[in-house]
């Protein structure tokens, strides 16, 4: 009997990397602390920030070298 | 090793380029500043990367990840300049807790500036590691692409880098990283030098 509960394990603590590995081998606790989604947010908090100018200025900086 | 002639890039190509490059930056800066703490820092590494992808555009697939390709570039950036010692994973109390109160939470039991102060302590190639799979999405074998490693040595950082916040979360016991101290900077630079040089098991096994 082939026994396939390992999915069981599963969360969707972090949707693409698990989508691309099912099964976490090397970690036999709970997968999900609270702290991952504490991870996340970290991340995305960051990544909503509206862009610094500093950044709108050196992307359109690069345009003018490309002009050259 | 075939040595493959890049083909001349259109004026279509390099749009794309700059839009995909453009659209990549809140993550380029998300993980900067995951990797080095300090927002002001973390900025002027993005702009540093930056520029480098631009000038080795050439270089770049399209159709591949841009944000994998111009993560390598800001790793590297990162570890170079961790090395000639201009950052070393400081942390700012003030800005940081400024910027990490978080918006939508409800009852946070977890304070975040806890979590990301727990997050530098982590040794770097652990604390890449899980930036790159649990906060950047990235897969196993995205994130050993990377940093240039086996998949294997990733999870073991990955999971590594888990328990050891956890433990450091449930306890509530966050040590300070102790740059100050000539003895574990060194270290610290030890370690970096693993890492850059693709070794990071070795620190990693302390």
């Amino acid at each position: 009997m082939a026994t396939g509960n390992s999915e069981f394990m599963s969360s969707s603590r972090d949707e693409k990397a698990q989508a691309a590995k099912p099964q976490d081998s090397c970690t036999g606790k709970p997968q999900d602390p609270e702290w991952a989604s504490g991870l996340k947010k970290l991340y995305e908090s960051v990544v909503d920030e509206p862009l610094p100018d500093s950044f709108k200025d050196l992307l359109s900086r690069l345009d003018e070298h490309e002009g050259k | 090793m075939t040595k493959r002639e890049l083909p001349k890039r259109s004026a279509e190509d390099k749009r794309a380029f700059k839009r995909e490059l453009t659209e990549v930056v809140p993550h380029l800066r998300a993980f900067a500043r995951g990797l080095c703490g300090r927002p002001d820092m973390a900025d002027d590494l993005v702009q540093e990367a930056l520029l480098k992808a631009w000038a080795a555009q050439e270089r770049f697939e399209p159709g591949t990840s841009m944000r994998a390709w111009t993560f390598v570039i800001l790793r590297n950036a990162y570890l170079t300049d961790m090395r000639r010692n201009r950052f070393r994973g400081e942390y700012d109390e003030g800005v940081a807790e400024r910027i990490l109160t978080a918006p939508a939470g409800q009852e946070e039991p977890l304070h975040l500036s806890d979590l990301h102060r727990a997050l530098l302590t982590l040794p770097p190639e652990r604390r890449e590691a899980l930036l790159l799979v649990g906060a950047g999405g990235f897969s196993y074998e995205e994130a050993a692409n990377i940093c240039g490693c086996a998949v294997g040595t990733i999870k073991s950082r990955v999971g590594r880098a888990r328990a050891a916040l956890s433990s450091m979360l449930e306890d509530g016991d966050i040590p300070d990283r102790a740059i100050d101290d000539p003895a574990a900077h060194r270290a610290i630079l030890e370690e970096l030098d693993e890492v850059a040089a693709g070794r990071g098991e070795a620190a990693a096994t302390k």
